[in-house]
């Protein structure tokens, strides 16, 4: 499957489909327009195929079962599997900073090796198609004490546990909203952690509203069922209607401050209770990973959680003819919706690249289980969409930016007395947003507060730097970079 | 104090130009409103490095502009919070050989004349003022009197500092103008409802001339694009602002084609700015890999140290372009009531103190600071559509 450096690469390009992200989506796709005769560029930042979910520990570590900690592993293995027995070129380590549509509709794909290290060299795939499986990333809502140690991102916990098999403390709260906490919170116990409550601001009774949509999806429910007796089994209380709003610690966290939350996310007085502990795991949901296609100028459509995926035909395609998306980038929906998604889109390619229609059967059984999931995926965006009364958590002083260490006094200040009314101009005035993550992980936080209340415009930036690029790199490349490194893992 | 719906001027833009001729109306004693369909500074003025260069203008009108409004900066420094960030730092021109060392001479003498400050800087002083720029230069020339602020600071420090007098209606567009019987100004025409005045500023930069045919006259303001490059805070490597001799031609050029020049600076934030590009794409905002490549070629041929800096993000702007690339500024003798304040193209952050001065001078029939004949807005009249 990867290609070594002396085999001749002239032939291959352009590639008939250049693949962004090796997750779920990706891998699907990659391999089904391979078993369909087209030849694929695989990209990927990491060493390993598997995206998020499917993260496990690099082969040096001698895990002997990462299995355990993977729901559906087998539908992982079979992927990884047909991409090892396809021609597949898989180049892993390679960070894709920008996208660009040639003057004769071939696509062009900037990426850079070695970006962790000093030895940072451009690398440029040329395809006639490009589908994104870019995935997500989580979704954080500051509160007082967020920025202590021992606060982390509940799916970089998981993360952590799954790569490197590591916990962020001994004694954890998770917190949030989202499916995934009950996830989290699961592989936390199972690793031998101490979960003294999950904690989450949604009531799950939205879920009731749509019971065809639950009816419908066996297989959301059936993982639900699983994680919840994990919990059961491990003891771990689940609070509904509730969020962390405090942190305490002097250097690390020491216990949080659960409260009882209104409709609106605000929290009810008198209700604050305290719970020891030395870790907090906190998300708040995902948002769709979708620069790359933003700055193209793709359409985007608003999801029921507030965020922004985008808009897609009904066999995947984006508003720019030759961009497909699959995944999480068109609304998050987990690792079938993306499997499922990936090979529809490599079938519609496939299609329009061999000049066939695209209607088969397969086809028509896979947009009918991708619309089913779809739906379920959208009640669930529905159901842990924020309330606006998160904004009461807040404090003047509390950090909302941590890169440039902009407090939320400053973003309301903005907003009330400089004329700032969207995330742009909160950024200008504040430089919130500014800093090294450019806004990824203040961007919901600083819309809502921008919005006074009203309905955060989610932005849908054009971001010439889907990762920072060196100016040395920039500079030379116009000099033969056309010769990735295929990465051998 | 403007009411709800009526006051003495209605400006239009809330960008740097629009606050600066809101700021000295008010300081004039009238009351005035600002309308924005966007937030302050959500236009070209967001996209600007806040440069106030007279370093890069040759002798004539934008120049004299150029000096005065250098003047006004200074005072206002003084006057607004220190998050507009003035820096007095200085302008820094070099020359990559000798025949491009004596063109730049040449200029200097000329702007000298002009009353503009110059010095020239031999090869083997430029270390000391720039310990960081490429071994193989010719030699330079300093500007002391080029600055810099924080552009959407500016804009939005001179509209808090007019208090009272001045109101904001942001997100609103206009849609059209009200007038009187005589065709003169009465207001404006919003989606939000009507507001009145006797005269309106058209201060919508690169916008301008769509205000123009609201008002049925012509303006051919047309945006010009621009791309800088930002890379990851840095401690102050770059102290001036540095820029390659072929800058100045591309600045007075009205070539329609791709031009770029090296242009780099420092940022009190710790971010070095990188440009600057010119194309005439109208308002394409489809980032360029081209562009992007050249801004990193030109700035790390003359401060090779950056080549290993990452550039965490770019942004593009469109300056507002006029033929003759002076901007339009006065009364417009079509219309009564109507005043321009637009078409600065690169340098309206720069000449919006003077730009507000002269609006005001007119609104209240005092002397402008200087001749404002060059400006005046019907100039394209006859070669107009």
């Amino acid at each position: 499957m990867t290609a070594s450096p002396s085999e001749p690469r002239a032939r291959r390009e352009p590639y008939d489909l250049a693949v962004v992200g090796a997750g779920s989506a990706g891998l699907a796709g990659a391999v089904t327009a391979a078993e369909l005769g087209l030849a694929v560029a695989l990209l990927d930042t990491s060493a390993q195929t598997g995206g998020q979910f499917y993260r496990h520990p690099a082969p040096a570590l001698g895990a002997v079962r990462p299995e355990a900690l993977h729901h559906d592993w087998s539908a992982y293995s079979d992927l990884r599997g047909r991409l090892a027995a396809s021609d597949v070129t898989h180049l892993a380590g390679h960070h894709v900073w920008s996208t660009v549509r040639e003057d004769d509709g071939t696509w062009t794909v900037h990426a850079v090796t070695g970006a962790d290290g000093t030895s940072e060299r451009p690398a440029l795939i040329r395809a006639r198609a490009l589908l994104l499986a870019t995935g997500a990333y989580e979704r954080q809502l500051p509160f007082p004490g967020w920025t202590l140690p021992g606060v982390v991102g509940a799916g970089g916990a998981q993360a952590m546990l799954k790569s490197g098999l590591v916990l962020p403390g001994r004694r954890i709260v998770v917190a949030g909203s989202g499916p995934l906490l009950l996830a989290v919170a699961s592989s936390l116990a199972a690793a031998g952690a101490q979960v003294p409550a999950v904690v989450e601001a949604a009531g799950y009774l939205r879920y009731a509203r749509s019971p065809r949509a639950l009816l419908a999806n066996p297989a959301k429910a059936a993982e639900a069922l699983l994680h919840g007796t994990a919990l059961l089994r491990h003891r771990v209380p689940v609070r509904l209607r509730s969020a962390v709003t405090e942190v305490h610690g002097t250097d690390r966290v020491e216990a949080v401050t659960v409260s009882r939350l209104d409709a609106d996310w605000r929290p009810v007085p008198g209700t604050a209770r305290r719970i020891a502990c030395d870790a907090l795991a906190v998300g708040h949901g995902l948002v769709p990973q979708i620069e790359l296609a933003t700055t193209l100028g793709c359409a985007t459509r608003r999801l029921p959680d507030g965020t922004l995926g985008l808009a897609l035909d009904d066999l995947q395609e984006t508003s720019e003819p030759g961009l497909w998306a699959a995944g999480e980038t068109g609304g998050v929906g987990g690792a079938g919706l993306a499997r499922t998604e990936g090979e529809l889109a490599a079938r519609a390619v496939a299609a329009r690249l061999l000049g066939r229609r695209a209607g088969d059967g397969r086809i028509a059984e896979l947009r009918r289980r991708r619309d089913r999931m779809r739906a379920f995926a959208d009640v669930m965006s529905a159901a842990h969409a924020p309330g606006p009364g998160w904004q009461d958590w807040l404090s003047d002083d509390t950090d909302v930016c941590r890169c440039e260490e902009v407090g939320a006094g400053r973003i309301r200040e903005a907003v009330a007395e400089l004329g700032a009314r969207d995330a742009r101009t909160v950024k200008l005035l504040t430089r919130a947003g500014m800093g090294w993550c450019q806004g990824r992980m203040c961007g919901t936080a600083v819309a809502c507060l921008a919005a006074r209340g009203g309905t955060a415009e989610p932005p849908a930036e054009r971001r010439p730097f889907a990762v920072p690029v060196r100016l040395s790199t920039l500079a030379s490349l116009d000099e033969g970079a056309a010769d990735p490194s295929p990465g051998a893992p | 104090m403007p009411t709800r719906n009526t006051s003495d001027v209605i400006v239009v833009g809330a960008g740097v130009v629009g606050a600066a001729c809101a700021h000295y109306a008010a300081r004039a004693g009238l009351s005035v409103t600002v309308v924005d369909r966007g937030p302050v500074a959500g236009g070209t003025t967001g996209a600007g490095e806040g440069n106030l260069l007279v370093s890069d203008k040759e002798p004539g009108p934008e120049l004299e502009l150029a000096l005065i409004a250098t003047a006004l900066w200074r005072e206002l420094s003084d006057r607004l919070p220190p998050q507009v960030e003035y820096e007095a730092k200085g302008g820094l021109v070099v020359a990559s050989d000798e025949p491009g060392m004596r063109a730049l001479r040449a200029f200097a003498a000329r702007q000298e004349k002009a009353g503009v400050t110059t010095q020239e800087v031999p090869e083997d002083r430029l270390h000391d003022l720039e310990p960081h720029l490429a071994p193989t230069l010719a030699g330079g020339f300093l500007y002391p009197q080029d600055a810099q602020v924080m552009p959407a600071h500016a804009a939005a420090q001179l509209l808090r500092a007019g208090a009272e007098r001045i109101r904001l209606r942001l997100g609103e567009e206009v849609t059209g103008l009200l007038t009187g019987a005589a065709g003169e100004i009465r207001g404006v025409r919003t989606a939000a409802g009507e507001i009145h005045a006797p005269y309106v500023v058209n201060a919508a930069g690169t916008w301008g001339g769509a205000l123009a045919d609201l008002a049925g006259v012509h303006l051919p303001v047309l945006p010009r694009r621009g791309f800088v490059l930002v890379t990851e805070p840095l401690p102050r490597v770059v102290r001036h602002k540095v820029y390659a001799a072929d800058y100045v031609a591309d600045v007075a050029s009205g070539s329609a084609a791709l031009q770029t020049s090296a242009v780099v600076e420092g940022t009190p934030a710790g971010p070095v700015l990188i440009g600057a590009s010119r194309e005439r794409v109208g308002f394409d905002r489809t980032p360029s890999t081209e562009v992007l490549r050249r801004l990193a070629a030109g700035a790390t041929a003359l401060f090779p140290v950056l080549g290993t800096v990452r550039a965490i993000r770019s942004y593009l702007g469109f300056r507002p372009y006029l033929p003759d690339h002076l901007p339009a500024i006065g009364p417009d003798p079509r219309v009564p009531g109507l005043l321009h304040a637009c078409g600065h193209e690169g340098a309206g952050i720069g000449l919006a103190p003077v730009t507000g001065r002269i609006v005001a001078a007119c609104l209240t029939g005092d002397e402008p600071p200087l001749d404002i004949h060059p400006f005046r807005p019907e100039r394209f009249a006859d070669t107009g559509n």
